[in-house]
């Protein structure tokens, strides 16, 4: 069971949480722009690494919100919780530091 | 003392002795006609089905590992085919029938018992959900039958069938055909007849990248060398997204840890195989007489062949409350596989953009019923580039034009 | 019984207090503090099972977790299948009789309580021997938060089963004073009885605390049996101490055939002889303290049986002081004996291959082949192992971040090494933590000459021709031989796993720990590889086993998924109803009558509800309060039709997709103000309803200003139903003007409803004239009985889900989930009219252009009647274009979602998916029951009132 440092309420339990898959993965501009294989990926294709990935995760049992991690799927280490559009550059295993409600998931 | 050499007749709860030789060590040759990479049971089957139905045995299998020693060695070994869809089911009766002659076409002791599978319903929609998946299987030549709760207790004994359970039984599917195997046994079956055919086994050989020119695929890159390849068929289960994206190609699946658990030898208890896909609980007793449970899915993408402890915890208290009975068995050992998910829980198997390579995944965490039958038509689909007909509908295509085959919607029972 | 082997003077046994235990039939006594295996070795009985293939008897080879060998099942007081005898501490009452393989469950049911705790600290000490509780003495005074967990009742460890002496006094003496000091620090908690198992992600570590097992038919029913503690450590230190290594001979599994430090353990901790004449066969010098704290309690050691070329000279002094012959450079080759070992075969041992061989009588034949570090909790935290081959063992390559191991784990196997490992150890995590403890001054220890080399010896050849190996036993417990391992490398295994596999090796309770290193070695020389490259089999958590029933904790019964009821629910359970489970709700099935069965019921209140007025509970409908500027917005992205311009004080139903374009709920929304709406989803689906609104509103336009909440348990729900609910509706209701026009359907309005403020909504799932009342919870009772009360003159009847499914089935009003399964778009429940046209976009549009949503022949949902009005279609039932079942596979239509019988049109009647479905609209289709199939002829869904009329009453 991990250890889930959510945004706003710090360290919980992964039961706490529920998954949320890759994170940045935006709703399509104008779908009816795209064909039917385009929309299908955005639909159903997501990436899968082995490795460091941007996912996202919902502290549903908490303060229902969502946030992004940076997750190794190999190690389950949590290399980083962010809020923001792209994952911080940091390879440091510490938590992001909690961020006072209030404060708008970006994404 | 009893002398080793005049032991009595083997008990029942001792497994039959594997043969004096399974298969060569060779090293890899510089090119094959096929090479299928991943050496698990769908893999080997492959192989073997390719020489022995099609000839072809100019083959390579590369295993990163030891052979079988990923999702094959870590599942709970249920065999069954009655699934909703036709598409389902004819792939997996397919299978079940292949089974049913694996023990004399591999000659190897696979321990395939036909002890029949209950699939339990603990709601009034269990109810209308497991009566619809029993009449189509009867449309579609499966053995199966809506078993009510007391005819469930005669099955089953240890089935706590009464009432006044949080979530009471209010009956089960039922397929008497389905069962288990003992999985080492199918894979080194496999694995021996592929040997004998010569075709070449190669393990701690992992494929780190693909050859591909001029959209063709030309062979593969390995730990231990280049080789090349007239045909690669990907057979690598949770890994099969690593491996697509070293071709470029991006898949619908994840991949999740899937827990499993065996408890200690116990006399028989359990006459057959037990799933709830309500409580998340599916439990036989082996040959040996051990309990083997599965659990549902740790949510999270994962790589590491291990998942959460609270799901075991679930999983355990699912399981007493279907059979209180196994209050004071001890859970001795627990692992995790790495199951690749599709969004419809059906698998993808066929041709991929990049002539020549060919995908066999998603299996989720059914693939293990599935070995003779994919290794089959997988086999097919290599060896004419021509899909056979119970693969045809496992188009990753599927995906664009919206035909899914939605395995979870309405059965929910993958496993 | 009397117990003859037990020794004067040794042992921490209460020799006060004899307790009677039964084994394999026989009345026998030991101690408090006893195992099981130790009061039997005091009984002189070794033989404890026969082995599960060969059927040879079987004795005691350890004295602790890792005996492979001395299974038992226990009958009384309580069955309970496959416990090592070594670890079952003894109490009065014990039944038990050895175990050759398969365990018995009890059948009846185990009233026993578990539990689980959470507990966290800064540093979690697994082990309480000289190493843990050295390192829990430095992390302890530093004022960290310790817990330490030892699996045994006494502190101490490896020190309860040896002679050496701390600071120049028993070593008892120096493990009460740190325990007494642990003891008086308040955040540190030590439990004893606790075995650690498993370590998880985060520094998760679970133990299995045994609170009462050792009292028998004593313990208290209010105390848990066992208890798992969840424990969250920042630091780990595993002092988890290390197992001694067998050597593999011919026929050496005799009984009488025991680990060297494990008989120092009996005599030391439980004060037993394990034999009379003692052979000792060693590679190492940790053989020679056994033999000589044996040879001074009384034990005649016939010889020490030393594989090295030269035996150390202290120790050869020391056998020497008591007479006892010192064979180096000999191996013991074989043994002999009927239930026991009555004879060990010893031979010198040259180039590798034994010479000629010398039998010793003994009645013990103690053996040594070094000692594997206890490393199983360290690798499941992922910690990387590396052989040693100066040890033959698997040791851990270097410690991780959070977690170290110290002591013997670490494969230091000296005492002085142990403690002063220990307090490093602890010094370094509580570093980590940035903490600083002040150096503990450490006991001094026996002055010890330097440990000698031990020789790292797998097996001895066996002497006899032909049969190499096949008389060798490597897995005690799965009888697996030397000779199993060579035909798995023969048959052309390479890996470990493989070989596992073969030969079941490591696969029983023990996972292999006296016999997973020994068969590395054997596979690497059978390979001619080396040991480091062979590896190890992979040790799976739970490190030792763990009952079912103590994972599954509290969560039994009811506990095992909260139970959700209404707060109409005692009125409902008074007034006789059956319940259906929908998601964890118990909702009122039907309310039966006397003498009524169910379709009875069922007709009846579905009657009352078309003829005079029903009402149910309805209060387990999710309610989500939507408020904010964009409030409309957000609800126009998410339903299929359009929410914006829904006005104040009206209603409108919904329907929500995914973004496949398939139906995944549906409901009412009212608009409260402006800013305001309440919408409704299913039962089953509120929580994932919720989340999937907060998912695109946070993720995907977090610049609507809209808030969202949960009010379902809020608000309880009374839909009204019937011709005369609007009389009854008056009644309670004085200042609500319920004239058709002035309240209209499809509207809502804010009124004292018997007293209580309530809202009113106009709305229908039966195609009658209705209301749906909602109250705060809190008032429900008063609302309902009042409702109640006020229809008791027109016969107002309750109804459960039952009669809701038939009244809605007969206006074709899907159940989500019922008559939909993931792949069914609005468009196929034929509401297209609930689709927008205008919207530019919302979720699952764009899903309805692809090619598979553009088929003709997507199955719709139609209504079905039974060419005989009686024949009820089971629901489930597929559909078939021929009267005659051709053979499989058989092509199918569709299948029969919902199937009632119905009061009002006097028959039965039923909704299915078809292919094609509204193209079929008067066929004629069959449905295959038991082998005939069964007329039915299709027809447009609404079967009752298709013109609406009833709807104003």
């Amino acid at each position: 069971m991990q250890l889930i440092a959510c945004p706003w309420c710090g360290q919980r339990e992964e039961t706490e949480f529920h998954y949320g898959g890759q994170a940045h993965i935006a709703y399509p501009e104008d779908p009816y722009a795209l064909d039917d294989e385009q929309w299908a990926q955005y639909v159903f294709f997501r990436d899968n690494p082995k490795g460091p990935f941007a996912e996202r995760w919902v502290h549903s049992a908490g303060c229902r919100r969502w946030f992004n991690a940076l997750r190794d799927t190999v190690t389950h280490e949590f290399l980083a919780v962010y809020t923001g559009a792209t994952p911080p550059s940091t390879t440091s295993t510490a938590p992001a530091a909690p961020q006072r409600k209030g404060q708008e998931a970006s994404r | 003392m009893r002398p080793i050499d005049n032991a009595p007749d083997a008990h029942e709860d001792v497994l039959p002795d594997h043969p004096d030789f399974l298969w060569r060590n060779p090293d890899p040759k510089p090119s094959y006609d096929v090479v299928i990479v991943g050496g698990g049971g769908h893999g080997l089957a492959t192989a073997y089905y390719l020489a022995k139905n099609h000839g072809i045995t100019n083959i390579a299998v590369l295993e990163k590992g030891w052979l079988a020693g990923g999702n094959m060695a870590r599942n709970t070994t249920i065999i069954r085919s009655n699934y909703l869809w036709d598409e389902s089911s004819g792939i997996y009766e397919h299978s079940l029938k292949l089974w049913e002659t694996l023990e004399e076409d591999l000659d190897y002791p696979i321990l395939f018992s036909q002890r029949g599978v209950l699939n339990l319903a603990h709601s009034l929609q269990d109810v209308r959900d497991s009566k619809r998946r029993v009449y189509a299987n009867q449309l579609n030549g499966i053995d199966a039958e809506w078993l009510e709760p007391e005819e469930v207790a005669k099955v089953c004994p240890i089935v706590n069938t009464s009432q006044d359970v949080r979530y009471p039984v209010h009956g089960a599917t039922y397929q008497p055909r389905a069962g288990i195997a003992k999985h080492d046994y199918v894979a080194w079956g496999f694995a021996r007849r592929a040997d004998e055919y010569g075709i070449d086994l190669i393990q701690d050989c992992e494929v780190t990248g693909l050859d591909i020119r001029g959209g063709r695929i030309h062979g593969v890159r390995t730990t231990r060398g280049d080789i090349a390849a007239g045909k690669v068929a990907l057979a690598a289960a949770g890994h099969t997204s690593v491996l697509a994206s070293m071709a470029g190609l991006r898949l619908p699946l994840q991949s999740h840890p899937l827990q499993a658990l065996v408890s200690e030898l116990l006399e028989p208890v359990h006459p057959t195989v037990v799933m709830s896909n309500a409580v998340h609980v599916y439990v036989s007793q082996a040959h040996k007489g051990e309990l083997v449970m599965g659990a549902g899915i740790d949510s999270y993408n994962g790589y590491g062949q291990r998942g959460a402890f609270h799901i075991l915890e679930r999983q355990m208290a699912a399981a007493l409350e279907l059979f209180p009975v196994f209050a004071r068995a001890h859970m001795l050992r627990t692992w995790a596989g790495i199951v690749d998910v599709t969004p419809d829980a059906s698998p993808i198997v066929g041709a991929t953009p990049v002539e020549g390579l060919y995908l066999n995944c998603g299996w989720g965490t059914g693939g293990f019923k599935a070995t003779p039958g994919v290794g089959w038509c997988y086999a097919h689909t290599i060896a004419t580039g021509e899909p056979h007909p119970y693969n045809a509908p496992f188009t990753l295509s599927r995906f664009t034009s919206g035909a899914l085959v939605d395995e979870h919607g309405a059965a929910g029972v993958a496993h | 019984m009397n117990a003859p082997f037990r020794a004067d003077g040794h042992g921490h046994v209460d020799r006060d207090i004899t307790l009677s235990f039964t084994f394999d039939g026989t009345a026998y006594t030991g101690h408090r503090g006893d195992t099981l295996a130790s009061a039997l070795l005091a009984s002189g009985v070794h033989h404890v099972a026969d082995s599960i293939k060969y059927r040879r008897p079987r004795g005691i080879l350890t004295a602790g977790v890792e005996e492979p060998n001395a299974l038992v099942q226990i009958e009384a007081p309580f069955p309970e299948p496959m416990l090592t005898s070594t670890t079952v501490e003894l109490y009065e009452g014990l039944v038990a009789r050895g175990l050759s393989g398969q365990g018995r469950l009890s059948s009846e049911p185990d009233s026993a309580r578990y539990d689980t705790v959470h507990a966290h600290c800064d540093v979690l000490v697994v082990g309480a021997g000289p190493a843990g509780l050295a390192a829990t003495l430095t992390a302890a005074r530093s004022g960290a938060r310790v817990i330490l967990v030892d699996e045994l009742p006494l502190p101490g460890g490896s020190l309860l089963g040896s002679q050496e002496r701390l600071d120049g006094a028993p070593s008892a003496a120096w493990v009460s004073d740190v325990v007494a000091e642990l003891d008086t620090l308040p955040d540190v908690r030590v439990l004893r009885r606790t075995t650690a198992f498993g370590h998880y992600d985060d520094g998760l570590v679970l133990a299995l605390e045994k609170r009462t097992d050792h009292l028998g038919a004593a313990a208290p029913e209010h105390v848990s049996r066992q208890r798992i503690w969840r424990i969250r450590a920042q630091q780990v230190v595993f002092a988890t101490g290390a197992y001694e290594r067998p050597v593999a001979f011919d026929d050496n599994d005799r009984p009488g055939i025991m680990l060297a430090g494990s008989a120092r353990t009996y005599l030391n901790r439980f004060g037993v002889l394990p034999g009379r004449r003692a052979v000792v066969f060693t590679t190492n010098d940790s053989a020679y303290p056994a033999a000589l704290e044996l040879a001074d309690a009384g034990v005649r050691i016939a010889a020490v049986v030393d594989a090295r070329e030269e035996v150390p000279a202290h120790w050869r002094a020391a056998c020497d002081e008591r007479g006892i012959d010192v064979r180096a450079g000999h191996v013991v080759t074989g043994t002999s004996g009927i239930e026991r070992v009555s004879r060990a075969h010893v031979a010198a041992f040259g180039q590798g291959r034994p010479g000629e061989r010398q039998g010793i009588d003994c009645d013990l034949l103690l053996v040594s082949g070094g000692w594997n570090p206890a490393v199983a909790l360290f690798s499941q935290a992922r910690g990387a192992l590396r052989y040693d081959a100066a040890i033959g063992a698997f040791v851990p390559a270097q410690a991780l971040a959070c977690v170290r191991t110290a002591g013997a784990a670490g494969g230091n196997f000296t005492l002085a090494g142990c403690l002063a490992d220990g307090a490093d150890a602890a010094a370094r995590a509580l570093s980590a933590l940035g903490r600083t403890g002040g150096p503990v001054a450490l006991p001094a220890t026996d002055p010890l000459p330097d440990a000698a080399p031990g020789r790292v010896l797998w097996r001895v050849p066996s002497p006899r021709d032909g049969a190499d190996g096949s008389h060798q036993f490597v897995d005690l417990q799965r009888d697996a031989l030397v000779s199993d391992v060579l035909r798995a490398t023969g048959a052309g295994l390479r890996s470990v796993e493989h070989v596992k596999r073969y030969t079941t090796i490591g696969t029983a309770h023990d996972q292999g720990r006296t016999s997973g290193v020994m068969t590395s070695g054997i596979i690497a020389e059978a390979l001619g590889v080396d040991v480091a490259d062979m590896g190890t089999m992979r040790l799976r958590p739970p490190a030792v086993p763990v009952p079912f029933a103590a994972f599954a904790g509290r969560n039994r019964g009811e506990l095992f998924d909260p139970v959700r009821v209404t707060s109409l629910h005692p009125w409902h359970v008074e007034h006789g109803a059956l319940f259906e489970d929908v998601g964890q709700w118990k909702r009122p099935w039907y309310y039966p009558r006397a003498g009524e069965t169910m379709d009875e019921a069922v007709l009846r209140e579905c009657r009352a509800a078309r003829t005079g007025v029903a009402l149910m509970d309805g209060s387990t409908l999710g309610k989500i309060n939507v408020q904010g500027p964009d409030a409309g917005v957000l609800l126009d992205r998410l339903y299929t039709n359009m929410m914006s311009t829904l006005k104040v004080g009206r209603v409108r139903y919904g329907v929500m997709c995914g973004v496949d374009g398939m139906a995944i709920d549906d409901g009412t929304v009212i608009r409260v103000a402006e800013q305001e709406y309440l919408l409704t989803t299913t039962t089953g689906n509120a929580a994932r309803i919720l989340e999937w609104m907060e998912e695109w509103l946070q993720t995907e336009w977090p610049d609507l200003r809209v808030h969202l909440t949960s009010v379902t348990e809020h608000w309880a729900t009374i839909p009204l139903v019937g011709p005369r609910s609007r009389d009854v509706l008056a009644l309670v209701a004085p200042e609500l003007d319920v004239d058709n026009e002035a309240f209209p359907f499809m509207s809502w309005r804010d009124t004292p409803v018997a007293g209580i403020p309530a809202r009113v909504c106009r709305i229908s799932f039966s195609g009658e004239l209705a209301y749906e009342v909602n109250v705060p919870a809190w008032d429900a009772i008063t609302v309902w009985k009042a409702l109640i009360a006020a229809g008791d003159s027109f016969g107002i009847t309750p109804y459960g889900t039952e009669t809701m499914h038939v009244l809605r089935a007969e206006k074709a009003y899907p159940i989500i989930g019922q008559d939909t399964d993931g792949t069914v778009t609005p468009q196929d429940l034929g509401m297209s009219w609930v689709v927008s046209k205008k919207k530019p976009d919302f979720v699952g549009k764009r899903s309805f252009a692809r090619e598979e949503n553009q088929r003709g022949d997507r199955k719709q949902l139609v209504g079905l009647l039974p060419a005989d009005e009686r024949t009820l279609l089971p629901e489930g039932a597929q559909i078939i274009a021929t009267s005659d079942i051709p053979a499989p596979p058989v092509p199918m239509l569709g299948h029969v979602t919902s199937s009632y019988r119905s009061d009002a049109l006097q028959r039965t009647f039923a909704l299915a998916l078809v292919r094609s479905g509204t193209q079929r609209i008067g066929e004629t289709l069959y449905v295959p029951l038991d082998g005939q199939t069964v007329a039915v002829t299709v027809t447009e869904p609404v079967l009752f009132d298709k013109e609406g009329a009833r709807r104003d009453g």
